[in-house]
C-alpha cells in the first residue's frame, strides 16, 4: 500500500484551497485529505471550518456521519469484506469466523498496533461471484479465508 | 504482416475480480512470443459473470468467446488456435448463438460488452448520440412527453414514472436547475448500475445530458458511491472525452445548450441512496433525511429544482428517443413497460445480469436462465429487491417480475436484484441482520427507525435463545407495525419487509429448540 506522508498543515491547506470553489465542497475536500493523509486529521476541521464558511462542528459532524472517513493513521493493509445478503448465501459469515479461529483475525477490530484491518462492508457490487473483498482498489471475487488472510500479510 | 487479430478481454469489475487482468496480460505476452499481431480491447462484461474472465476473438463468423479462461490456460489456447476460432475446451461458441444472450432484450445494456467502453467513435459507430440528437431537434416539453409515453418508471427501486418527474421539474420556474444521478447502488445484490457505468458510460452521459436539455438544467452530478473504483476511473474518462467531443461543455454538440457534468463521490453510507439524504450528502452535509414535501423536484440541491434519477433510468432514455415511445413501451407487462435488467446473484449457478422485458417469473430466472443454486442443493429462500427486499419461499417463484405483481405479495422489486440462498440459510438470522443492518446505517432522524431497529435486534436474539418466545414474537410483530408506520423514509419504513417475509414464510426458524442452533458469528 502506499505509504501516506505524515500530516502537514501547509500541505492540508493547499488541498482545501485546491477545492474550495466547487459547490458542496465538503466530501470532495474530506476525500482528498484522506487519499493524501490517509485519514482526516482533526487538525483539518477549524482548516475546512474557515475556508468554507462553516462551523467546525458542521465539518465534524459530516466527518463522523460517514462510514469512509478515519480521523486516525490507517493501517498498513486494509482489506474491505462484503457481509451483505448475497455473498452470506455463500458463506461470508463462515467466513469470519475462520478468520477469527483460524489466522487470529477479528473482522472490525482496530485493536491494538495490527498492521492489517478487515472492515466489514455491504455490497461491492460483485453479488454473483461472491464472497467478495476490496483490497487497495482492487475488487476480489471467490474468495476464502486463506486468501484474505495472505492479503492481511499473515503467516499462519 | 497480416492485419492485427482482434481479442476482446472485459475491463469490468467483476471479470477484473477473478483474473481478467492477468489474462489480458498473458495474451499480450504470449502473442508477442509467437510473434502475432494482437489488438486487445477491454470491453464491458456481457453479464454472463459465471465464465469471466470471458475472452472473445474477432473472427470472420464473428466473435467467438471461450471462458472462464485463466492465464494459465493461454499458451494451450493459442497453441489451439483460439486466435483464429479454433476448438479448446473453453470454447463456448459465437457470442451471437449462446442461449443466454439470445433470450434476452438487451435495450439499455445493447452496447455494454460489445463496444470498448470509452471509444466515442464505438459509442456513435453503435448508433449512441442519436437520442440526444433527436432530443435537440424537440422542445423541452416534447421530450418529456416522449418519456412519459414511454411507461418508463424509476429503476431506483421506488418505480414512480420518470416522465412526470421530469414534466414537474420542466414546469418548475427557475434559473437555476440541476440534474442529478443516484449512482449509490447501495442495495446488496444489485450491480447493473456499476455494469453500465463500467460499460457504457457514455449512455448514462446522453441520458443525463437529455434531461437537462429537456427542463432546461445547465448543471449535473453523478453521485457515486464509494465502493465503485472502477466505476469512478470510467466514469472520469468518459465526461473527459465527452467534454473535448463537444458531447459536453458550453455548447452541446453545437446546440448553444450548455452542460456540465461532475462525479461526486458518497463516503459509505447506504442511506445516501435515499434521494433527499443524497442532496444532502452532495451539498458537503450529514446525509439526514429531509422531510417531503418539499419534493426534490420542487427543491432539490441547494433549493432548485432537480431531477434525481436512477443509472438506469437516466440509461434507458436514449434508446426511447432514438427508437420511439412506443417501441419501448411495447415490451413489458400491465404498468410496468420496457426493460429491467435482473441482476442474478448469491447461490446461483449461472449468475449476472439478464436485461429482459417485465413479466417473465422468477423461477424462468432463477431455474432455467440461473441453473438453481450454486451449491447444487435445494432454493430455500429469494431475496427480491435489495436489503429491504422482501425473502419468497421456493413455492413464490412463480411470480412474474412486476411491481404491481410483487407487492400483490408483499414483496418488492426495487433495483432488480435476486439473490437466492440453499437450504442451508437460517432465516432468524436473516431476520436479525435486516434489523441490524438498519440499525447501522439509519440517519438516526425518527425514533422509530433509529431505536426500533436496535430493538428489533435484541427481540430477535431472545427469539432465538428461546426466551418468553410468545412473548418476544408478539413484541416482535408490533415493533414492526410500529416501524412501517411511523419511520420517515423507506429505510426504517420497509425493514419489516424482509423481517415479517422471513417471520411469515420461515416461522420454523424462529421456533428451533434454543441448543439445535450454531452459535452466532462474532459481530
Ligand atoms: C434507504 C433507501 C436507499 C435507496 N437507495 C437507492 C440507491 O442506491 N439507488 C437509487 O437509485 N435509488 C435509491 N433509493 C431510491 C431513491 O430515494 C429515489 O427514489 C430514486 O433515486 C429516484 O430515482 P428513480 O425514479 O430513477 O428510481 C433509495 C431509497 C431509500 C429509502
Ligand atoms: S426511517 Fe431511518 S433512515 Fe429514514 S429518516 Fe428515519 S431514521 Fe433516517
Ligand atoms: S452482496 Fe456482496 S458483493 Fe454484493
Ligand atoms: S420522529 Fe420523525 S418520523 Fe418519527
Amino acid at each position: 500500500m502506499a505509504a501516506h506522508p505524515a500530516w502537514d498543515e501547509d500541505g492540508a491547506r493547499l488541498i482545501i484551497a485546491d477545492l474550495s470553489h466547487l459547490e458542496g465542497a465538503t466530501l470532495p475536500i474530506l476525500h482528498a485529505l484522506q487519499e493524501e493523509f490517509g485519514y482526516v486529521d482533526p487538525q483539518a476541521v477549524p482548516l475546512i471550518a474557515e475556508v468554507l464558511n462553516l462551523s467546525r462542528a458542521d465539518v465534524h459532524g459530516t466527518i463522523s456521519f460517514y462510514h469512509d472517513f478515519r480521523t486516525a493513521p490507517p493501517p498498513r493493509h486494509i482489506v474491505k469484506l462484503c457481509r451483505a445478503e448475497a455473498c452470506q448465501a455463500l458463506g461470508c459469515e463462515a467466513l469470519v469466523e475462520d478468520l477469527a479461529r483460524e489466522h487470529g483475525i477479528v473482522v472490525d477490530s482496530h485493536d491494538g498496533n495490527r498492521d492489517a484491518v478487515v472492515e466489514t462492508v455491504y455490497c461491492l457490487g460483485n453479488c454473483a461471484l461472491g464472497p467478495s473483498a476490496l483490497v487497495e482498489g482492487e475488487l476480489i471475487g471467490r474468495v476464502d479465508a486463506d486468501r484474505i488472510a495472505a492479503l492481511c500479510g499473515a503467516r499462519q | 504482416m497480416s492485419e492485427a487479430i482482434r481479442i476482446y478481454v472485459p475491463i469490468d469489475a467483476a471479470a477484473l475480480s477473478v483474473g481478467a487482468e492477468a489474462v489480458a496480460n498473458a495474451i499480450a505476452k504470449e502473442a508477442q512470443a509467437r510473434g502475432i499481431a494482437v489488438e486487445l480491447v477491454r470491453n464491458g462484461s456481457r453479464g454472463m459473470l459465471w465464465l469471466e474472465p470471458m475472452i472473445e476473438v474477432e473472427t470472420p463468423e464473428g466473435r467467438i468467446a471461450y471462458g472462464p479462461v485463466a492465464a494459465k490456460d493461454i499458451a494451450a489456447l493459442f497453441e489451439a488456435g483460439f486466435q483464429n476460432g479454433g476448438a479448446h475446451g473453453l470454447r463456448l461458441g459465437r457470442v451471437d448463438d449462446l442461449d443466454w444472450l439470445k433470450r434476452q432484450q438487451r435495450l439499455t445494456f445493447e452496447r455494454v460488452g460489445v463496444t470498448d467502453p470509452l471509444s466515442l467513435a464505438d459509442y456513435r459507430t453503435y448508433d449512441g448520440l442519436k437520442g440526444v440528437e433527436k432530443a435537440l431537434s424537440l422542445t423541452g416539453a416534447e421530450i418529456v412527453e416522449e418519456v412519459k409515453a414511454s411507461g418508463l418508471r424509476g429503476r431506483g427501486g421506488a418505480g414512480f414514472p420518470t416522465g412526470i418527474k421530469w414534466k414537474t421539474v420542466h414546469d418548475a420556474g427557475a434559473t437555476q436547475k440541476y440534474i442529478v444521478c443516484n449512482a449509490d447502488e447501495g442495495d446488496s445484490g444489485t450491480f447493473a448500475d456499476r455494469m453500465l457505468m463500467e460499460g457504457d458510460p457514455f449512455l448514462l452521459i446522453e441520458g443525463m445530458t437529455i434531461a437537462a436539455i429537456a427542463v432546461g438544467a445547465t448543471k449535473g452530478y453523478i453521485y457515486l458511491r464509494s465502493e465503485y473504483p472502477h466505476a469512478h476511473r470510467a466514469l472520469q474518462r468518459a465526461i473527459l472525452k465527452a467534454r473535448n467531443a463537444g458531447v459536453l461543455g458550453q455548447t452541446v454538440l453545437g446546440s448553444g445548450k450548455a452542460f456540465e457534468l461532475e462525479v461526486r463521490l458518497g463516503a459509505g453510507a447506504y442511506i445516501c441512496g435515499e434521494e433527499t439524504s443524497l442532496l444532502e450528502s452532495l451539498e458537503g452535509k450529514r446525509a439526514i433525511v429531509r422531510a417531503k414535501p418539499p419534493i426534490p423536484a420542487l427543491q432539490g440541491l441547494f433549493g432548485k429544482p432537480t431531477i434525481v434519477n436512477n443509472v438506469l433510468s437516466f440509461a434507458a432514455v436514449p434508446w426511447i428517443l432514438t427508437h420511439g415511445a412506443k417501441a419501448y413501451a411495447d415490451y413489458g407487462m400491465g404498468r410496468s413497460r420496457g426493460t429491467l435488467p435482473v441482476q442474478l446473484g448469491g447461490n446461483i449457478k449461472r449468475g449476472g445480469l439478464i436485461e429482459l422485458a417485465f413479466g417473465i417469473s422468477l423461477r424462468e430466472i432463477i431455474e432455467d436462465i440461473g441453473g438453481g443454486t450454486l451449491s447444487g442443493r435445494p432454493i430455500r429462500a429469494v431475496q427480491v429487491g435489495g436489503p429491504l427486499g422482501a425473502y419468497l419461499t421456493a413455492q413464490q417463484l412463480d411470480t412474474p417480475m412486476d411491481y404491481e405483481a410483487l407487492a400483490g405479495i408483499k414483496a418488492m422489486l426495487g433495483h432488480g436484484g435476486i439473490v437466492v440462498f440453499d437450504d442451508s440459510v437460517d432465516m432468524a438470522r436473516q431476520a436479525r441482520f435486516a434489523f441490524e443492518f438498519c440499525a447501522k446505517e439509519s440517519c438516526g432522524k425518527c425514533t422509530p427507525c433509529r431505536i426500533g431497529a436496535t430493538r428489533g435486534v435484541e427481540l430477535v436474539d431472545r427469539i432465538i435463545a428461546g426466551h418468553e418466545r410468545p412473548k418476544n414474537l408478539a413484541v416482535l410483530r408490533d415493533l414492526n407495525k410500529l416501524m412501517t408506520d411511523a419511520s420517515l423514509c423507506a429505510m426504517g419504513g420497509l425493514t419489516p419487509m424482509p423481517v415479517m417475509s422471513a417471520l411469515n414464510h420461515f416461522f420454523e426458524d424462529f421456533d428451533r429448540p434454543p441448543a439445535e442452533r450454531l452459535p452466532l458469528a462474532a459481530e
